[in-house]
């Protein structure tokens, strides 16, 4: 893998061209309208056609101007077909935009004698081309592909900045915008516009399609890793930018791994840019499916052994203070009302975890608690008991209902609800069953 | 153009033109049927997800071909590699929609785009290959009806009669999730079992679709033709009918366009007939087309305007207002805020109708037919303004307003109901408030 100048300029114009998608396609994210950035994307090609056989050019503003024109035109199109015929959103999408392709790709068949111009550099990009084609800028000699999605995040920035509030009000809170002055309408059409831009800007990068992956996936990636707006952009971005390096990294480094040449720097991206979305999946520190899923065996490791303790204490409780009293398995599991009579691998766990913790002790197959074993088993006794108390005395509860209700909040009340409970029961001594609650 | 070919292909005169219009048409009734559940289900894009994610699975069919020394041209693997990674690709979207809080329109996006970028960077490869014949594989992007051969139109001919046969047999049941997948999952049907087998004949579909229109425009026979119909019918038979019918038509009419010249590829010819039926139907279809939704109500403002003309003559006549023609059109233009022209032209119209004619001293005055539609119209606005006085709490300065919503739209049982509710009024009440317009109530 050798890497030359072409390289950096393909990686420029992949990364630039990135940014400028996840900047607009944020918003996408945000407003649930994701596929509105594909059906655009798509929709554009006819846009696209027309100006290059009009023009014989792919260095053209006709070119912006006709894209912009047919992405508002999508917008439209979807709007009053959902609107006046009342057809499904995504449905109203997918009749214009298959439509609009259809006529995008006749269009550019029928002038491939005529026109520089191929399906294939329109729908998969020609991103190893760019550094081909130069344009003058400022006495410098850049590529044009380079040029022009600078053009585009240019254009993203300067929008995004001059109405970040607006855009924020009217993505988040609707109702509140319009309510003070956003014309929710018209936000709309300038996300619309600005995204038909970005998708034209970087066609001759992406392609067509792939801009989709640059549009709605970055924003996706941020959405599972932040609330707030400036670093959720801030995440898209940044997520663009290493899948235009690591995407074109693999394009040229992975293919030969397995005995094959290069491959497309688009296509790349595209997968780069999935698998960073499917990190984010797994590991994301709120959202992410480990730490949801580790939360949740955190939440039910403390709910078991909790409930051992509570049923230590219970089964224990009454022996003489000064021995140390001491149970079997069996015994636990056979006491009243014990969450573990058909459940005596969640008792070994439980146990096993609380020794672990030096709360339980055991000697010859018995269990008794420790000191500090002692002080916590006490503690969910007391919650249990005063809860019981309370949905006795002031819920009128059956007795027989009592233990049930406790049993589930006893796990989820700390300290300070603890001490209000007991406060707003004038501090009872006993449940309603007579039983003490300890100190 | 030259009719001669035209007809020729329009009459199927050739055997090639017969396979392929046999197999498009084919396509555009399995299409158009099974799209109908699609559609009405608001899973219309989940099609294309799924006709997206299956290029990796033809690209890696292909190399898995290649390395085993075969041919890469070898259609069922290639359609066996498309459905297996398109069901991933539903599959991922059903992950990604379930354990994320993204909304479904992203999940659908990120696996479309994913899976299609894996599916380009694989093509990149093969195309670099040596010696591979990797030309095939550009069919399933664009599709290639010209390519047809007799056996692919007999398996979409197979996929397309299984397809109707399943849609038959399953008509109840897939009406019922269609349309209260709740109910029917409360009444015991499988529903989960039905939405898999569902889904699963929109896959197949789809993916056999690939070949011959290309990978992103299979979705258009599953979406417009039943998007189309819909604008004809309210009933789910007919609408299944009317969407493999069009189907049909666009396969036919779109083979025959694109063998008429060349560079017309008949993918794209397909789906912009199939554009072109849909804009006529969403124009002038009997059920909901935009002329009949704009007719239906235009008319309806024109009766709401009449009866609103009406009852305000009426209550203009019970306060006394008609002794000139000045103190009649002062409180017709108060009354509902109307200009002069518009007020004219209204009046002019009600006159067309035999409801108004011009009395001696120049005012208007009702005719019979005019009186009982009046007496009706403001009967029924009277009822309601005491059923929600007496039975909905509100208050009298209110109840004028909330009755002119209804008053219009109120039915002969619904007024009966009224009646009974009401029991004992008179046979025309008398208006619970004042009649005069609030600014003269105001000074009087």
């Amino acid at each position: 893998m050798i890497w030359t100048p072409l390289d950096t300029w393909i990686v420029a114009a992949a990364a630039v061209a990135g940014a400028a998608c996840a900047l607009s396609g944020s918003f996408l994210v945000l407003r649930k309208m994701s596929m509105m950035g594909d059906a655009i994307s798509h929709a554009v090609l006819p846009g696209i056609a027309v100006a290059f056989i009009l023009t014989a050019s792919r260095a053209s503003g006709a070119l912006f101007i006709g894209a912009a024109l047919v992405g508002i035109l999508t917008a439209v199109l979807v709007q009053i077909i959902r609107q006046y015929g009342r057809v499904d959103h995504g449905a109203s999408m997918g009749v214009v935009f298959t439509v609009l392709f259809a006529i995008g790709l006749l269009l550019i068949e029928r002038a491939a004698g005529q026109v520089d111009i191929h399906p294939e550099h329109v729908l998969f990009g020609s991103v190893e081309l760019v550094p081909l084609y130069t344009i003058r800028v400022l006495g410098a000699d850049l590529p044009r592909g380079v040029v022009v999605v600078t053009i585009a995040l240019v254009a993203n920035l300067v929008v995004f900045a001059a109405l970040f509030k607006e855009f924020r009000l009217a993505t988040f809170d609707p109702e509140l915008a319009t309510t003070l002055g956003v014309n929710a309408k018209f936000m709309h059409y300038l996300l619309m516009t600005l995204v038909a831009i970005t998708t034209v800007a970087s066609f001759e990068v992406v392609g067509s399609i792939l801009v989709v992956a640059m549009l709605v996936v970055p924003g996706a990636t941020a959405h599972l890793l932040t609330r707030r707006l400036l670093p959720f952009l801030t995440v898209a971005v940044v997520v663009a930018i290493s899948a235009a390096v690591l995407g074109h990294l693999a394009a040229i480094g992975v293919p030969p791994l397995f005995g094959f040449e290069d491959t497309s720097t688009a296509g790349s991206m595209a997968v780069v840019l999935g698998g960073l979305f499917f990190v984010a999946f797994l590991f994301a520190p709120e959202h992410g499916v480990v730490a949801k899923a580790s939360a949740r065996i955190g939440l039910r490791v403390s709910i078991l052994t909790q409930d051992v303790l509570g049923l230590l204490a219970r089964v224990t409780e009454g022996a003489a203070p000064t021995s140390t009293p001491r149970t079997t398995t069996d015994t636990l599991r056979e006491y009243r009302r014990s969450p573990f009579r058909r459940h005596r691998s969640g008792l070994r766990l439980g146990l096993t975890l609380l020794r672990l913790r030096g709360l339980v002790r055991q000697r010859d197959g018995r269990y008794a608690l420790t000191g500090a074993g002692r002080d916590a088993a006490s503690r969910i006794l007391r919650t249990h008991r005063l809860w019981e108390r309370f949905f006795f005395d002031e819920a009128g509860v059956d007795l027989s209902e009592l233990h049930h209700a406790a049993d589930y909040l006893e796990h989820y009340t700390d300290a300070d609800l603890q001490g209000a409970l007991s406060e707003e029961l004038s501090r009872p001594v006993t449940d309603p069953r007579g039983r003490r609650i300890p100190e | 153009m030259n009719v001669e070919r035209l007809l020729r292909i329009l009459l199927l005169s050739d055997y090639n033109t017969r396979v392929v219009v046999f197999g498009t048409v084919a396509l555009g009734i399995a299409g158009g049927v099974i799209g109908v559940f699609l559609l009405l289900r608001r899973r219309a894009l989940l099609a294309d997800a799924v006709s997206h994610a299956a290029l990796p699975g033809v690209a890696i069919a292909f190399l898995v071909l290649v390395g085993l020394g075969q041919s890469g041209r070898n259609l069922p693997v290639l359609m066996i590699g498309a459905l297996v990674s398109g069901l991933i690709g539903m599959g991922c979207v059903i992950v990604v929609n379930r354990y994320t809080r993204l909304s479904e329109d992203a999940a659908l996006g990120i696996v479309l785009s994913v899976f299609f970028g894996f599916g380009v960077a694989l093509l990149g490869i093969i195309q670099k290959m040596r010696g591979a014949a990797a030309a095939g594989l550009d069919s399933f992007i664009y599709g290639k009806t010209a390519s047809m051969i007799r056996s692919d139109a007999l398996l979409i001919g197979v996929v397309a009669v299984v397809v109707l046969i399943g849609t038959t047999l399953l008509f109840k049941e897939l009406r019922l999730i269609t349309f209260d997948p709740d109910f029917a999952a409360g009444d015991g049907w499988p529903v989960g079992t039905l939405d898999v087998t569902l889904m699963a004949l929109v896959v197949i579909v789809t993916v056999i679709g690939l070949q011959s229109v290309g990978i992103i425009l299979v979705i258009a026979l599953l979406i417009i033709p039943p998007a189309a119909a819909r604008f004809w019918t309210e009933s789910l038979r007919l609408m299944a009918v009317i969407s493999g019918l069009i189907g049909a038509l666009g396969g036919y009419l779109g083979t025959a366009i694109s063998g008429m010249a060349p560079r017309l590829p008949a993918g794209a010819v397909i789906v912009t007939v199939m554009g072109a039926a849909f804009t006529v139907s969403f124009l002038v279809g009997s059920e909901r087309g935009l002329v009949r939704v704009l007719v239906d109500n235009l008319a309806l403002r024109q009766r709401v305007l009449n009866q609103n003309l009406l009852r305000a003559l009426y209550e203009c006549e019970e306060t006394g207002c008609t002794d000139s023609a000045d103190g009649q059109m002062h409180y017709l233009s108060t009354a509902r805020g109307w200009s002069a022209p518009q007020l004219r032209r209204w009046i002019r119209r009600a006159t067309r109708q035999g409801m108004l004619t011009l009395g001696k001293n120049g005012c208007w005055d009702f005719t019979d037919h005019g009186r009982r539609e009046a007496t009706r119209v403001t009967r029924n606005h009277r009822l309601w303004e005491i059923y929600l006085l007496e039975h909905a709490d509100v208050a009298p300065a209110h109840v004028d307003q909330g009755a002119d919503f209804i008053e219009h739209v109120l039915g002969d049982t619904l007024v009966a109901e009224l009646e009974d509710v009401l029991a004992d009024r008179d046979a025309l009440p008398a208006s619970p408030h004042s009649l005069l317009p609030a600014s003269e109530a105001r000074t009087s």
